[in-house]
């Protein structure tokens, strides 16, 4: 007999429940979205506003809109010029450790994939920052499996801790947490939070999510609210692009930042872009109907929505498609990317997460950024 | 240009701030060279000590930095930057900047007084960003700010003076410099902000966006010292109708 699963809307355990409205806007606003029904009207229409309302930015995401991709690209330049002018932040990621919890099957790091686990020590950890810091990038993302047995905020802490020595920036992608433990990161230097809804339909979201505390839908939406309370600056919003529909997932996604600034006007936002790469032990991992002009046009509508946005472009993708998005939309880039554990000063003490596109040096990334008539920013944030 | 701008006892022949926040930084240099300005702000959490691509490496010696505190979202955060800022040689000027709002980057003017207060006090030269209100101008005046820097419309927008009506109220009840921030898309538009009697005109945005920038900068450098001089020379009158030259009523005698 099938084992029953649990009810992925049902806490855990130790999961602080905040008072929030966001997550049922979001849920009704997506379920009364059918980009069937928009007409190329309301894509013309959505282009001339300066701001959009909830159904024009609807309409961008339509395949109605797909043949307006160039305008929407000309209008999103000039968006991106007005708010961030040339600048193009750099950073690249630390995978500290890749143990997991939970059986997402979408995932490398799945606690069923037979995979290589790691996790670094402290003493490794410095020498994996001292190597980073030589290359000139002051920005860090500090990533781990999410596993709270494994990865325990104290050892995520004391890391955070050790990144300030070198990094003016520290962001974490984690497993969420409470507020009172996203307060306690704060004190130890993190500022910055990423936390990736995969998908907004709780329907897949329960079918992908097979076990561990990721399974638990508002517990995992609402982590960028508790990191706001918690007193982070800013967070970081983005579904997997072909998990589920990508059209609604990046609807949902969207929305949910935006309702977050409203309610957090000082909150510094962000998106990314993920989409489903091959995997050690699932080469066919693919996002599906998710090619370039669709993650494009996803881009190109969260820009629209939020001109003040940042927007990462992940090493997921080819050199040549990063390129062309910095200073178009995107405004953040990574380089001299490991996504294993480790992997920068010593061997990989981890396998990786997923397969990476772009495996261009810091140097490298930074040439190109100037090439392109930009200009790469290593600091954007002073700790004080 | 005629006269000369005062700030804080420092003396400037250019009425032309630069901002620097969205530049490629080789062109800070020609823009200082083509558009005569003479100050250039500087966002501290941007300056790459030791590092890569340094924006303190691109402006030439003889500029005024004016290091912001950008980045700052309460008055404490500002006068650590401002303290910073001093520890790394960047001089006595400083450009509050106190921001909550990440949407509208609408600075906050209660914060604003309170840094405003404590660095004036500790010797800065401070040039607060305000949202222009009468009262809050008077009270960074009573703080010590050296001039009061308000915004046209909101950083970046290009959308020229949205609040020129209450700038212009500050430029007639305000003692100390008026500097016009953010905002500013065209020439002719601080050109505009100067004839009304602004003292001076910060830009960034308009001249980092044009496709010439060092010829972007020439038309703004200008358009502030021609709007300077109409100011000087006393704007022309405005009447809704015609007026004749010889008056109707001249054939009186007696």
């Amino acid at each position: 007999m099938e084992k029953k699963r649990t009810d992925p809307m049902a806490y855990q355990p130790g999961m602080e429940r905040i008072t929030s409205e966001i997550l049922d806007k979001v849920l009704k606003n997506v379920d009364n979205y059918d980009y069937l029904k928009v007409t190329s009207r309301d894509v013309k229409q959505a282009l001339k506003k300066d701001h959009l309302s909830i159904e024009d930015y609807g309409a961008l995401l339509s395949p109605a809109a797909t043949p307006y991709l160039e305008e929407m690209a000309k209008k999103a330049i000039l968006e991106t010029r007005k708010h961030f002018g040339n600048s193009i932040g750099l950073f690249t990621p630390l995978y500290i450790a890749n143990y997991c919890e939970n059986n997402c099957v979408y995932c490398g790091f799945n606690c069923k994939n037979k995979i290589r686990r790691g996790k670094l020590s402290l003493a490794e950890m410095e020498e994996e920052l001292k190597a980073i810091a030589k290359t000139g990038l002051k920005e860090i993302l500090i990533l781990t499996g999410e596993s709270r047995h494994h990865s325990g905020v104290d050892y995520i802490g004391e890391g955070i801790k050790m990144a300030t020595k070198y990094f003016s920036t520290v962001g974490i992608e984690i497993y969420p947490l409470n507020v009172d433990e996203y307060a306690d990161l704060k004190k130890c230097g993190a500022d910055f939070v990423s936390v990736y809804q995969e998908t907004y339909n709780l329907g897949k979201y329960e079918q992908v999510h097979l076990s561990g505390s990721k399974r638990v839908f508002p517990y995992r939406f609402d982590a960028q609210e508790r990191a706001l309370m918690g007193g982070m600056r800013g967070v970081s919003f983005g579904a997997l692009l072909g998990l589920d529909d990508f059209r609604k997932d990046a609807f949902a996604t969207g929305l949910h930042a935006a309702f977050i600034v409203q309610k957090y006007p000082h909150a510094e936002i962000g998106f990314s872009t993920p989409r489903l790469r091959p995997f050690i032990n699932n080469a066919d991992n693919n996002p599906n109907d998710v090619h370039e002009q669709q993650l494009l046009q996803v881009m190109l509508a969260y820009r629209l929505l939020m001109p003040f946005a940042g927007i990462t472009i992940s090493t997921r993708e080819r050199a040549g498609f990063r390129d062309h998005v910095i200073g178009m939309v995107a405004t953040k880039i990574s380089a001299g990317v490991r996504v294993g554990v480790g992997g920068h000063e010593e061997e990989e003490k981890g396998d990786e997460q997923f397969e990476i596109s772009d495996p261009r040096s810091v140097s490298e990334v930074h040439q190109m950024i100037l090439n392109r008539g930009l200009q790469p920013v290593y600091t954007d944030y002073i700790r004080v | 240009m005629t006269g000369q701008l005062v700030i804080g006892g420092h003396n400037f022949n250019s009425r032309f701030i630069l901002g620097s926040g969205k530049f490629s930084l080789e062109i800070v240099k020609a823009v200082v060279e083509n558009g005569g300005a003479e100050m250039v702000t500087l966002a501290l959490r941007r300056a790459n000590l030791g590092g890569e691509e340094n924006i303190l490496d691109y402006i030439p010696r003889h500029i005024t930095l004016l290091p912001n505190t950008s980045g700052a979202r309460t008055a404490e955060e500002a006068v650590k930057i401002a303290r910073l800022a001093r520890e790394i040689d960047c001089g006595n000027f400083v450009k509050v900047e106190v921001i909550r709002d990440s949407k509208y980057l609408f600075p906050d003017n209660y914060e604003t007084i309170k840094a405003t207060e404590i660095l004036a006090r500790d010797g800065f030269v401070v040039m607060p960003y305000m949202y222009p209100d009468l009262n809050v101008a008077r009270d960074l005046v009573s703080a010590g700010a050296a001039a009061v820097m308000p915004l046209a419309s909101p950083i970046g927008s290009n959308k020229g003076l949205c609040t020129r009506d209450f700038i212009e109220i500050l430029v007639s009840e305000i003692a100390v410099p008026i500097i016009v921030d953010a905002g500013i898309g065209r020439p002719s538009q601080a050109c505009e902000a100067m004839e009304m009697g602004v003292d001076a005109v910060m830009c960034n945005t308009a001249v980092a966006t044009a496709k010439n920038i060092p010829l972007m900068a020439r038309a703004f450098g200008q358009a502030i010292e021609s709007g300077r001089n109409a100011y000087l020379a006393g704007l022309g009158r405005v009447l809704t109708q015609g007026e004749a030259s010889s008056p109707l009523t001249g054939f009186l005698e007696d």
